[in-house]
C-alpha cells in the first residue's frame, strides 16, 4: 500500500466538498437542506483528518474523525428536533421566514 | 395668668382641621372657619383685658425654643405691648367679622361648588400667620409670620385657579414681594451681624448705644428693612401688584389686601422705630416713598372701571398715608390711621363684595348705576365708608386719624410731605365719590338683588358704626411706646387752621366729584373722549405704566438671559458622548438582520480574514 494517495489531492477534494456544503448553506432556503450541506461541511472536515493522518502515517487523524461523526449525529438530532418544530409552529421550512430576532 | 398662645392657636387649629376635612359639608366648614375666629376673639379680648388692667407693660410668653445654632437660639416667644394689642384687636376683630361674612358671600360665589372648606383653611391659616407676625418678640418668628401670610395671600388671590389670569395674578403678588422679602432677610442678616441677636426689645434697647444718630450700618439696615416694608404694603417701587392682587374672592381682598396683610409693612417700621429714628435719612425715604405713593396711587384710582381696583388703588394711597405718617415721626397717628383704615376699607371691600353679588358678579362701575334706589343698605354703607376714606370733618374716623398725621407732619416740619397729603386729600375724596356716584346715581344698567340674612348685615353693620367718629375714640394705647406726641410746642390755632383746612379740602373734593360725575357726565366724557385727555386717562387707567415699564425693564432682559443661558455649552459637550453611543448603537443594530444565511455568511467571511491574518505575514 504504497501507492498513497497524494495528500494534495485529498485535501483538495476535501476543500471542494467544503465549498459546496458552504455555498448550499448560504444558497439554499429550506431548512432541510441547509442541515444536508452542514452535513458535508462536516464530512469535507472529517476527509481532511483522515487525509492529513495518512500522510502523517498518525492514528489522530481517525481518532478525530470518530469524533466528528458523534458530533454530527448529535448536530442532526437536534437540527431534525428544531426542523420538526418549525415545520410545526410555522407550516414552513423557509428559514428567512423566521428572521424575528433582527434589530 | 393669661395665654398668649391661645390667640393664634384657635385659627391654626381650625386650618389644620379644614386641611384634613375636605369631605366636609359647606356649613360645616362655615362653622369651623368662622367659630375658631370667635374663639380666638374671645381668647384676644380676655388678654386684652388683661393688658388693659396691667400698667401698660408687656405681657410675654415663651413656648420654646425654636432652635439653636451657633450664638443663635431664638425663642417661640409671644409678646404683647400696645401696638401688638392694637394690632392683634383689629386682625381677629375685623378678621371675625370678615370670616363672618365671607361665609354669605362665598356661598353666593362658590355657587355650590366645591372650595368651601378650601377657602376657610387658607383665611385661618392667614390668620394665624398673621398673628404669629405681630405677635413675635423676634425678628427671625416675624419672619416666619411674615412668609406665611405672604404665601396665604398667593394662595387665595389663586382661589379660582381654573382662570389663568388669576394665577398669573398670585404668581405677580408673589414674586413682587418676595423681591420685597429678599431685602427684609439682607435687613436681619444685617442686624444679627451688628448685634448677635434679633431679640427685637433687646436690638431696639441696644441700637442707640451701638449706632450714632445717621451711622451708615444704622442706615443700611433701616433701608433693607424699608425694602421689606413696600414690597408687603404695596408701597412705589414694588406696588404694582396690589391691583391684581383683586383676582381673588372679595372677603380676601377685604382682609388681606386693605385690612391686615398690607399693613404689616407699616407694622415692621413701626415695631423698628427705634432703628429708623438713628437712620433720619432712611425714615424720610420712608416719607418720600408714602407721598409718592399715594399721589400715584391717587390719581390711578381716578381712572379705574372696576370697583375693586378703585379699592385697591385707594389703599394703596392709604397706606401712603401711613409711610408718610411714619416718615414724619407720627409714628402714633400712623397706628391709628392703620386702625381707622381697617375698618373703613373693610367696610367698603365687603359692602362692594355685596354690591358685586347683587348685580350678578359684575364689577364694572359703569355697568352698575342707579343703584340707590336697589340697594338702599349698600348705599348707606358706601356713604358711610366713603366718608370715612375721603375723611368728611367730625362724623367720620378716618377724619380723625388722617387729620392726625396731616398736623403732625405739618407740625413735625415737613411742609413739601403735608402738601402731598392735602393734594391726596382732595384725590381720596374725588375718587371715593367717583365711584359713589356712578355706581348708585344716574341711569339704571342691570337689575340688582339685595343680600339678605344675618352673616351679610351684622358685620357690615358693626364696621359701619366702627367707621364713624365712634370707632376713633378707640385709641391704640401705643403713647408709651412712641414717646410723647411731637408738635406740642405749636399753638392750638394753627392746629384748628390745619384742620380746617383739611376738611375744607376733603369737601372741595366731594363737591367736584358730584360736579364732574352727578348728572349727566358728558364733560368727563368729552374730556377723555380723545387728544391728551384720553391719553392721560389711560396712562392713569394703566396706573402711570408701572407694569409696561417693569416688563421692559426687568421682565424682558431676564427673559431674554433665560433664553440665553439655555444654550448650555458644557451640558452639549456632555450629551456628545450618548449621541455618539447611539449612532453606533443603530448602526450595528442594523446588522442583525434576523438572516440565518447572512449571519453564516458573515460567519464564514470572518473565519476566512482570520486564518489569512495568521497565513499571508
Amino acid at each position: 500500500m504504497d501507492m498513497a494517495l497524494p495528500v494534495e489531492h485529498g485535501m483538495a477534494l476535501a476543500g471542494i466538498l467544503f465549498a459546496l456544503g458552504l455555498v448550499g448553506l448560504v444558497v439554499r432556503r429550506n431548512l432541510l437542506f441547509i442541515l444536508i450541506s452542514l452535513e458535508i461541511m462536516m464530512n469535507a472536515a472529517g476527509l481532511a483528518f483522515v487525509v492529513a493522518g495518512q500522510a502523517w502515517q498518525q492514528p489522530d487523524g481517525q481518532i478525530m474523525y470518530i469524533f466528528v461523526l458523534t458530533l454530527a449525529a448529535a448536530e442532526v438530532s437536534i437540527g431534525l428536533g428544531l426542523l420538526l418544530q418549525m415545520r410545526r409552529t410555522y407550516r414552513t421550512l423557509d428559514i428567512d421566514a423566521v428572521a424575528g430576532m433582527k434589530g | 395668668m393669661t395665654s398668649l398662645a391661645l390667640i393664634p392657636l384657635f385659627p391654626l387649629l381650625g386650618a389644620v382641621l379644614l386641611s384634613f376635612g375636605y369631605r366636609l359639608g359647606d356649613r360645616a366648614a362655615v362653622t369651623i372657619g368662622v367659630g375658631s375666629m370667635a374663639l380666638s376673639l374671645l381668647a384676644t379680648a380676655q388678654v386684652l383685658n388683661t393688658f388693659a388692667d396691667g400698667d401698660g407693660g408687656a405681657l410675654s410668653q415663651t413656648l420654646w425654643t425654636w432652635f439653636t445654632v451657633g450664638d443663635l437660639a431664638p425663642d417661640v416667644t409671644l409678646y404683647l405691648d400696645g401696638l401688638t394689642a392694637t394690632m392683634v384687636g383689629v386682625i381677629v376683630g375685623v378678621g371675625f367679622l370678615i370670616h363672618l361674612f365671607a361665609g354669605w358671600y362665598m356661598r353666593h360665589d362658590l355657587e355650590g361648588g366645591p372650595g368651601m372648606t378650601r377657602f376657610f383653611a387658607y383665611m385661618n391659616l392667614f390668620v394665624f400667620s398673621m398673628l404669629v407676625l405681630v405677635l413675635a418678640d423676634n425678628l427671625l418668628l416675624l419672619f416666619l409670620g411674615w412668609e406665611g401670610v405672604g404665601l396665604c395671600s398667593y394662595l387665595l388671590i389663586g382661589f379660582y385657579y381654573k382662570e389663568p389670569a388669576n394665577a398669573w395674578a398670585a404668581f405677580k403678588a408673589f414674586i413682587v414681594t418676595r423681591v420685597g422679602d429678599v431685602f427684609l432677610v439682607l435687613g436681619l442678616f444685617v442686624l444679627f451681624a451688628a448685634f448677635g441677636t434679633l431679640h427685637i426689645p433687646t436690638l431696639l434697647a441696644q441700637a442707640p448705644e451701638v449706632w450714632a444718630e445717621g451711622d451708615a450700618m444704622a442706615t443700611l439696615a433701616a433701608f433693607l428693612l424699608l425694602g421689606g416694608a413696600v414690597g408687603k404694603s404695596a408701597q412705589l417701587p414694588l406696588q404694582t401688584w396690589l391691583a391684581d392682587a383683586m383676582a381673588g374672592p372679595t372677603p380676601v381682598s377685604a382682609l388681606i389686601h386693605a385690612a391686615t396683610m398690607v399693613t404689616a409693612g407699616v407694622y415692621l417700621i413701626a415695631r423698628m422705630h427705634g432703628l429708623f429714628e438713628l437712620a433720619p435719612t432712611a425714615l424720610y425715604a420712608v416719607g418720600i416713598v408714602g407721598a409718592l405713593t399715594l399721589l400715584m396711587a391717587g390719581f390711578a384710582a381716578l381712572a379705574q372701571t372696576d370697583i375693586k381696583r378703585v379699592l385697591a388703588y385707594s389703599t394703596m394711597s392709604q397706606i401712603g398715608y401711613m409711610f408718610l405718617a411714619l416718615g414724619a415721626g407720627a409714628w402714633e397717628a400712623a397706628i391709628f390711621h392703620l386702625m381707622t383704615h381697617a375698618f373703613f376699607k373693610a367696610l367698603l371691600f365687603l359692602a362692594s363684595g355685596s354690591v358685586i353679588i347683587a348685580c350678578h358678579h359684575e364689577q364694572n362701575i359703569f355697568r352698575m348705576g342707579g343703584l340707590a334706589r336697589t340697594l338702599k343698605f349698600d348705599y348707606a354703607l358706601f356713604l358711610i365708608g366713603g366718608a370715612a376714606l375721603a375723611a368728611l370733618p367730625l362724623v367720620t374716623a378716618g377724619f380723625y386719624s388722617k387729620d392726625e398725621i396731616l398736623w403732625l407732619t405739618f407740625a413735625n416740619g415737613y411742609p413739601v410731605l403735608w402738601l402731598a397729603g392735602l393734594a391726596g386729600a382732595l384725590l381720596t375724596s374725588i375718587y371715593t365719590f367717583r365711584m359713589i356716584f356712578i355706581v348708585f346715581h344716574g341711569p339704571a344698567h342691570t337689575e340688582a338683588h339685595p343680600g339678605h340674612g344675618l352673616a351679610h348685615h351684622l358685620p357690615l353693620i358693626l364696621l359701619a358704626i366702627l367707621s364713624t367718629f365712634l370707632g376713633a375714640w378707640i385709641h391704640p394705647p401705643v403713647t408709651d411706646l412712641f414717646g410723647a406726641g411731637h408738635g406740642g410746642e405749636h399753638s392750638h390755632a394753627l392746629k384748628l387752621t390745619i384742620e380746617i383746612l383739611s376738611s375744607v379740602v376733603a369737601i372741595v373734593g366731594v363737591g367736584i366729584a358730584a360736579g364732574l360725575f352727578l348728572g349727566s357726565r358728558e364733560r368727563v366724557a368729552r374730556l377723555v373722549a380723545d387728544g391728551h385727555g384720553a391719553r392721560l386717562w389711560q396712562f392713569w387707567h394703566h396706573a402711570w405704566g408701572f407694569d409696561a415699564l417693569y416688563d421692559r425693564v426687568f421682565v424682558r432682559p431676564y427673559l431674554a438671559l433665560v433664553r440665553l443661558h439655555r444654550i448650555d455649552w458644557i451640558n452639549d459637550t456632555v450629551n456628545l458622548i450618548p449621541a455618539l453611543a447611539l449612532k453606533l448603537n443603530a448602526r450595528l443594530t442594523a446588522t442583525q438582520t434576523g438572516q440565518l444565511r447572512w449571519y453564516a455568511l458573515v460567519l464564514f467571511a470572518a473565519a476566512t480574514a482570520f486564518l489569512l491574518l495568521l497565513l499571508v505575514p
